[in-house]
């Protein structure tokens, strides 16, 4: 197993570059002079000639990539022009509101994923199947956004469960239920599509499933249906349902975008919108391929996860 | 095209989608004449009217202009992008996707390393990068949104080339020297339309909600233009004062993407002939019973099966797989069933536990007695009780009948397990004496393989070994050497007959092979169509068959020193059993077959021999 880790480690590191180049190739495309972006359309010509030396970008494009790659490498990001502090910095700040959002969601959208699939395959054609194939159609076609303004508007405006916005409250706030409080809408609005996609899928991979040999053989064995549908089918499904899962991670890490706008959430996601809005490239720049790195770095583990479950992998 | 909308309409939900989206489309196309406010009139005195408000149906904005009036250009134009950019994403997709599965080779490499690349950004990231790039503006925002979805579409249509690029028909246009050009255009491409239009009916929903959340963003559509996203982006600081002018866009991005999605699902499910069939239905835990009522018992014995029917029910069709058999099995007895496929042996056997899957399966007649318990019906809790504990299976092909992602140890311990309260260790320790006991050369090293890590013949004494787990009485053996080869049949048929005489086990042993029930059964019972043919002990049949079948079978096989002969094959193919011919269904096959055959039912005839035939070659 060790072994198997280091080589799809290895492996990452291609993709890793991929990433690198197809960002930099991207940015290289932008119309008209950072220099004269960042110094404003009244700049002197020997100002922007001089910013534009600084920068290194009167330097050949491939020169230009690996200079940039190398500063990458040492974790220097650049400096963002619009916030006037290095972009790393800025980017660590945020990314950890990202992950807690994220990373709840993502928890979120397995389980409850899975379970409605589950359960929709065990039923099939019956009653909890037909609601949950209706909830989860319903769940898959809503915009994130929308769900989550009308989720203020019902939970936050009307019933006062929950506050309207903001990761803590600005007096007294700061420990974990003051969190969970402005967690739980947000992570929620943010799994409905990935659990209709998740729980869609696990239907489909469970009623593959149940209609092989083993699951007949446990059966003939005595094993009680339950067990057969939570342990038998379900473990054999779940080769099928990981790597779903892994897209979905990805799916939910960008599309927090969305949600941070709506909940006011300060996470890696807005900070790209305003930049994107302000021009501010370097920020941009240095989020996307932060967040493509984790997504590379997420999906690794998901490879590793798979490969523990299913000896049939060569590790 | 009609079996297609039929199909499509059959599925009410997508009935349901197909009939909004066309309302939703022709109201959007109408809208330049239809009498409406002009969507960009402002006007502030007019601010955050209410819906139903005079002369404003859906109420007003922040910049009063009226909603429903918005809505409508708002729709069109997100109608517009969305459709755009499954169509760019499309057919770019597929025109890489096609070049680099038939031409393969460098083409191919390179260019779905390029494809791997960009899915390894999540997509909403790389569209926002793009966007970045190109500036906010609605155009910019579909170009994003087609290229994001261009890989996915990229690498459906390489899998599918790659399938077709090998077939004969292609060998066959290239040696009738037709260029490369012409060859796709009119070999390739035909066949790979319906996998594109799938694909982009099922994405087209995700291209919408994408445009409307870069414009929800503020990066697509600029004012005074809105689309659907940007409309929900304005009334954002609105919300709690005004929440109609979040929730009319809202809601029709709803209904647009969930009618796209029904609507795309439909298509699907028709277009797929996998899903159409209905062969996705799941095998329920036991099969279904439509039984009138319990025949009486003719006598008793350890399993007695009587007058069973067994049905698969598909559709309009109705396959008779098992009609109106009845089979005994005494304590320590083995009876071989033997039959060519489609002969209902198996079925017969998995009726026994209620094992046919189902759907399609129902037994609709008949009865199964176990020491006089009739099984047809019974409880799931006392059906289950009784598997693998008093009726043990032995399948045809351990490797898919083993669970592929367990230990063969666990598996063992779980079979174990589910009938006695024993613990781990326990079990632990009675496992690999079974092991031991099917003779598998060191079992406690071999305990911890997973299925895959043995060889056929191993894998098929794990099999006998779950079924002797828990010291049944019946072991029903459904083709286990049929997957093995000779020498390992032979090996594995030893075993079972050991053990039958060392533990006393009765045995349903079902084959297609003669000489294999020679070895090991005492009595044998042939099915034909669905119909036990004919019964006896083992010696006589093979001796003396008495039905032309029975004859023809044993015909099959070879014998050692038996001189030179041909190898009578039976001419001919086993009956469909949706539509049996009247009389004898093995007349249309029978050389003596004659008209009294092919008329009314003909009895199983005889007290130890039985045969179902009016001529037969002996009598019985």
């Amino acid at each position: 197993m060790g072994g198997y880790i280091l080589k799809r480690l290895l492996s990452a590191i291609p993709v890793l570059l991929g990433i690198t180049v197809i960002v930099f190739l991207i940015m290289a495309m932008i119309p008209g002079d950072p220099a004269t972006a960042i110094l404003g359309s009244y700049a002197t010509p020997e100002n922007v000639a001089r910013l534009n030396r600084h920068l290194g970008l009167d330097e050949p494009l491939w020169k230009q990539y690996f200079i940039w790659l190398g500063n990458l490498m040492q974790g220097d990001f650049g400096r963002s022009f619009a916030l006037n502090r290095p972009v790393l910095d800025e980017i660590l700040d945020r990314f950890s509101a990202t992950l807690i959002l994220a990373g709840t969601a993502f928890v979120l959208c397995s389980l409850l994923g899975i379970l409605a699939g589950v359960v929709s395959a065990a039923r099939q054609y019956g009653l909890a199947d037909k609601v949950i194939t209706f909830v989860v159609i319903l769940g898959i076609s809503v915009p994130s956004f929308f769900l989550g303004m009308m989720m203020i508007l019902l939970f936050a405006v009307q019933l006062r469960w929950f506050p309207v916005s903001g990761m803590y409250s600005i007096w007294g706030g700061g420990d974990l239920p003051d969190l969970i409080r402005h967690l739980t809408m947000p992570a929620l609005a943010l799994s409905v599509v990935a659990t209709g996609v998740i729980a869609r899928l696990s239907r489909g991979a469970m009623l593959e499933v149940l209609r092989q040999d083993f699951i007949r053989t446990a059966r003939a064995k005595g094993v009680h249906e339950r067990r057969v549908i939570w342990g038998h089918a379900l473990r054999a499904a779940m080769v099928s349902i990981i790597p779903v899962l892994g897209i979905q991670a990805g799916f939910v890490l960008s599309g927090a975008v969305y949600i941070e706008m709506v909940f006011q959430w300060p996470g890696v996601g807005r900070m790209l919108v305003d930049g994107i809005l302000k021009r501010d490239i370097l920020l941009v720049q240095g989020g996307v391929v932060f967040i493509a790195a984790c997504y590379v770095g997420f999906n690794i583990i998901v490879d590793v996860a798979q490969a523990w479950l299913d000896p049939r992998i060569k590790t | 095209m009609s079996l297609f909308l039929k199909l499509l309409f059959r599925n009410k939900l997508a009935g349901f989608g197909a009939v909004v989206l066309a309302v939703i489309v022709v109201l959007a196309l109408l809208t330049p004449i239809l009498p409406l406010h002009p969507p960009n009139a402002t006007n502030t005195a007019n601010r955050f009217l209410r819906p139903l408000s005079d002369g404003h149906l859906l109420g007003t904005d922040h910049l009063g202009r009226d909603l429903l009036s918005r809505l409508m250009w708002g729709t069109r134009l997100s109608l517009a992008v969305g459709f755009a950019a499954a169509l760019v994403a499309g057919l770019l997709g597929a025109a890489i996707g096609v070049m680099a599965g038939y031409f393969g080779g460098r083409t191919d490499n390179v260019t779905m390393r390029g494809v791997d690349m960009l899915m390894a950004f999540p997509y909403i990231l790389l569209a926002l990068a793009i966007v970045a790039v190109l500036g906010p503006g609605l155009l910019n925002a579909l170009i994003a949104v087609a290229v994001v979805n261009i890989p996915f579409f990229a690498r459906n249509i390489r899998g599918v080339t790659v399938g077709i690029a090998h077939r004969e028909f292609i060998d066959a246009a290239k040696l009738a020297g037709m260029g490369h050009t012409r060859i796709l255009l009119t070999e390739v491409v035909p066949n790979i339309v319906p996998v594109v239009v799938i694909a982009m009916s099922t994405t087209i929903g995700w291209m919408i909600l994408e445009t409307a959340g870069l414009s929800f963003l503020g990066l697509g559509s600029q004012p005074p233009q809105a689309d659907l996203g940007s409309m929900l982006g304005e009334a954002r600081s609105a919300l709690i004062t005004a929440p109609h002018t979040s929730i009319v866009p809202g809601v029709m991005i709803l209904l647009i993407v969930m009618s796209v999605n029904l609507l795309g699902d439909g298509i699907r499910d028709a277009l797929d002939p996998r899903l159409r069939s209905g062969a996705l239905a799941r095998p329920m835990a036991t099969t279904r019973v439509e039984r009138a009522e319990a025949p009486v018992p003719k006598g008793d014995g350890l399993l007695r099966i009587d007058e069973l029917e067994t049905q698969f029910q598909v559709g309009p069709r109705i396959y008779k797989a098992v009609n109106k058999v009845s089979l005994e099995l005494k304590p320590g007895e083995c009876l071989g069933l033997i039959g060519e496929s489609g002969s209902g042996k198996s079925v017969t056997a998995l009726s026994v536990m209620g094992l046919v899957a189902s759907p399609p399966g129902v037994i609709t007649g008949g009865a199964v007695r176990l020491n006089g318990q009739d099984l047809i019906g019974a409880p799931y809790e006392l059906l289950r009780s009784l598997r693998g504990r008093k009726v043990a299976y032995i399948f045809q092909d351990p490797l898919s009948t083993l669970h592929p992602l367990y230990r063969i140890g666990d598996q063992l311990i779980e079979a174990i397990r589910v009938h006695e309260p024993v613990s781990h260790a326990q079990a632990h320790k009675r496992a690999v004496k079974l092991l031991e006991d099917v003779r598998i050369p060191n079992a406690a090293a071999r305990f911890r393989a997973y299925p895959h890590e043995l060889s056929g013949g191993m894998r098929q004494r794990v099999g006998i070994a779950m079924a002797l787990a828990n010291d049944p009485d019946i072991i029903i053996a459904d083709e286990p050497t049929t997957a093995l080869d000779v020498t390992v049949q032979a090996q594995i048929l030893a075993l079972l007959s050991d053990l039958r005489r060392s533990r006393g086990l009765a045995i349903l042993f079902i084959t297609h092979d003669f000489g294999v029930v020679g070895q090991l059964c005492d009595r044998v019972a042939v099915m034909y169509g669905g119909r036990i043919v004919e019964a006896g002990p083992t010696a006589d049949v093979l001796a003396a068959p008495a039905h032309p079948y029975t004859a023809r079978l044993i015909a099959c096989v070879p014998e050692l020193g038996g001189g030179r002969r041909v190898m009578a094959a039976i001419p001919g193919l086993p009956p469909a059993v949706d539509d049996l011919p009247p009389g004898c269904a093995f007349a249309p096959r029978c050389e003596k077959a004659q008209a009294a055959c092919r008329t009314g039912e003909i009895a199983l005839q005889g007290e130890a021999r039985k045969v179902r035939c009016l001529f037969p070659e002996v009598a019985p």
